[in-house]
């Protein structure tokens, strides 16, 4: 059963050794890809262009509609003047105010619905005794419009911003809890039997394996969360408007409607859009970007 | 006279690796639990290269998730010293991290301080030969890449016991082939115990010291061939050839069991 036929003893480990280095090199380098830089112009041309083209597309189509005098100005305000009802605003020096009043309310809402969704979204996940008796609700509260909860926030909180956060709360906190729940439930098997018999359980385990392999579904929640903080915060404005509130996006538009000033209304529904739209590419955008370059899902 | 006999014994005993005794496990089924391992007793000396093999249904991966702790069989025992590292078919490595940070996390569960983790990684890196590789994200690696940087991991646990489920099953000829080496290599570099699983046999001949044989259904020691080819072997090698032709006829004869009922 020997080997025989190796030849002098010393030789052949040696030689071996070298020859099987060199293969490995030879193999690692064959199979190693160069990954390429996109370009500032690539970029320009990719990103950029497109939705610049859509957006001059919608105004040259407003104002043709407008030309064409198809309804009263009043219905169907031209551009030019919703563009004025933003200059007065911002001559007032109230423009600011109103956006960062609402962007406020909604992102430090957003937060808290973040720190209360997290830890509920984990226990939802890991606890099979919580998963029974609160997923299903949680599932449902999901689907549950947020400005149902504005009559009774009203009622219980008053008048103020606890009750705007309240809504905020009960409106995004199921979709980033549910999130991460959906997250953790995708995981592949194969990393939790890797964490575990790395050694990594109970809270080790939720912080070194659980969390980061959830990040995906999680990050679809917080995104989720986001637009239903910032919708919950915008049916809360429009219902609950009073002296002693801030002025915010959605009072803006209410007060629009109130003098029939349809500019106005434009201009506030132009400006939530955007919010939204900004937080999203500024925020989440590149947090997503990001994760998924990391991990290879996307070049 | 008499207590050295017994402290004798006791070291033997403890001189163990892996030391399975009557060990049976069974799976609730449709018509009543079903056996999947029956009376399986097999040991690991310190240092031996043990491969274990079988056709699918033979129990192979229960087996070993058995010796890793990852589940309680239903009878008998399993001892090992020590937590076992674990090496999966699949890479398992994790994804958010790069190839360095795999290691690390490790490294840091096992409870190395933070300043000793980056240096004792590139140590394990340089083990397998991917001295550069240290911030490389697992998608940039390839397939035998990822698995050499997996067995890093393994051996980031510091365990004397490495336990393997088919870890190169999923890889190219050539590049198995090579990592085959690059095993021996490096089991003979660290001394360490290896459990490996495969249903390939030249595999089986070409790493092992002892290959063991698993019947299927339910799982029993078949047969086993103590492996006496000196190292480095080749799979291509007339001796390996030889001894493999021969243990597939009895792989064969197991499968062949099967086919009459």
């Amino acid at each position: 059963m020997a080997g025989t036929d190796l030849g002098p003893a010393g030789t052949r480990p040696s030689r071996e050794l070298r020859a099987a280095s060199n293969e490995l090199a030879g193999l690692d380098a064959l199979d190693t890809h160069q990954g390429a830089r996109t370009s500032l112009r690539r970029v320009l041309s990719g990103k950029v262009l497109p939705p610049a083209v859509a957006v001059a597309l919608v105004l040259t189509v407003w104002q043709a509609l407008t030309w064409a005098r198809i309804t009263d100005d009043y219905m169907l305000p031209p551009p030019s003047a919703v563009w004025h009802s933003l200059s007065d605003l911002w001559f007032r020096g109230t423009l600011l105010d109103v956006v960062w009043t609402s962007v406020w309310r909604g992102l430090s809402g957003f937060l808290l619905a973040l720190a209360i969704g997290t830890p509920l979204g984990l226990l939802v996940a890991r606890v099979k005794f919580v998963r029974a008796a609160i997923g299903p609700i949680l599932q449902g509260l999901q689907s549950l419009p947020s400005v149902a909860w504005v009559p009774p926030a009203v009622l219980w909180l008053g008048l103020d911003d606890s009750m705007m956060y309240a809504v905020i709360l009960l409106g995004a906190t199921p979709s980033i809890a549910g999130g991460l729940v959906s997250g953790i439930d995708q995981i592949p098997p194969l990393f939790l039997r890797a964490g575990r018999s790395l050694g990594a359980t109970g809270l080790r385990g939720a912080r070194h394996v659980v969390m980061p392999a959830a990040l995906p579904g999680y990050l679809a929640g917080l995104k989720q969360g986001w637009a239903f903080s910032w919708r919950s915060l915008m049916a809360a404005e429009i219902i609950a408007s009073s002296p002693d509130l801030g002025l915010g996006l959605g009072q803006l538009l209410e007060s629009g409607r109130e003098t029939s000033d349809m500019a106005r209304i434009f201009l506030a529904i132009v400006l939530i859009l955007l919010v939204g739209v900004v937080v999203d590419l500024l925020v989440f955008g590149p947090l997503e970007r990001r994760m998924l370059r990391r991990r290879g899902l996307r070049p | 006279m008499a207590t050295a006999l017994i402290n004798a014994e006791h070291t033997t005993a403890l001189a163990r690796a892996v030391r399975i005794e009557h060990v049976s496990k069974s799976f609730p089924g449709p018509a009543g639990p079903q056996s999947v391992l029956d009376d399986i007793s097999l040991d690991v000396a310190p240092g031996e290269f043990v491969t274990i093999l079988g056709a699918s249904g033979c129990g192979k991966s229960t087996l070993l998730n058995l010796v890793a702790g990852l589940d309680t069989p239903t009878a008998g025992a399993v001892t090992t010293e020590g937590r076992p590292a674990l090496m999966f078919q699949e890479h398992a490595l994790f994804p958010w991290l790069t190839a360095g940070k795999n290691i690390e996390l490790a490294l840091r569960l096992r409870g190395v301080a933070k300043n000793d983790r980056r240096p004792e990684a590139e140590r394990l890196l340089e083990l397998v030969r991917l001295g550069g590789a240290y911030g490389k994200r697992v998608h940039e690696l390839s397939g035998g890449m990822r698995q050499r940087v997996a067995l890093a991991r393994a051996l980031a646990q510091d365990s004397r016991l490495l336990l393997m489920d088919e870890p190169f099953a999923a890889l190219d000829a050539i590049t198995r082939d090579v990592l085959h080496g690059e095993l021996t290599r490096i089991w003979a570099e660290t001394g360490l115990s290896v459990l490996f699983v495969t249903h390939n046999v030249r595999e089986a001949v070409r790493l092992a010291e002892r290959v063991v044989l698993l019947s299927s259904r339910p799982g029993r020691v078949a047969k086993e061939w103590t492996v006496d080819i000196p190292q480095p072997r080749r799979i291509e090698d007339a001796d390996v050839a030889e001894l493999s032709v021969e243990i597939t006829e009895h792989l064969r004869g197991e499968i062949r069991r099967h086919g009459w009922h």
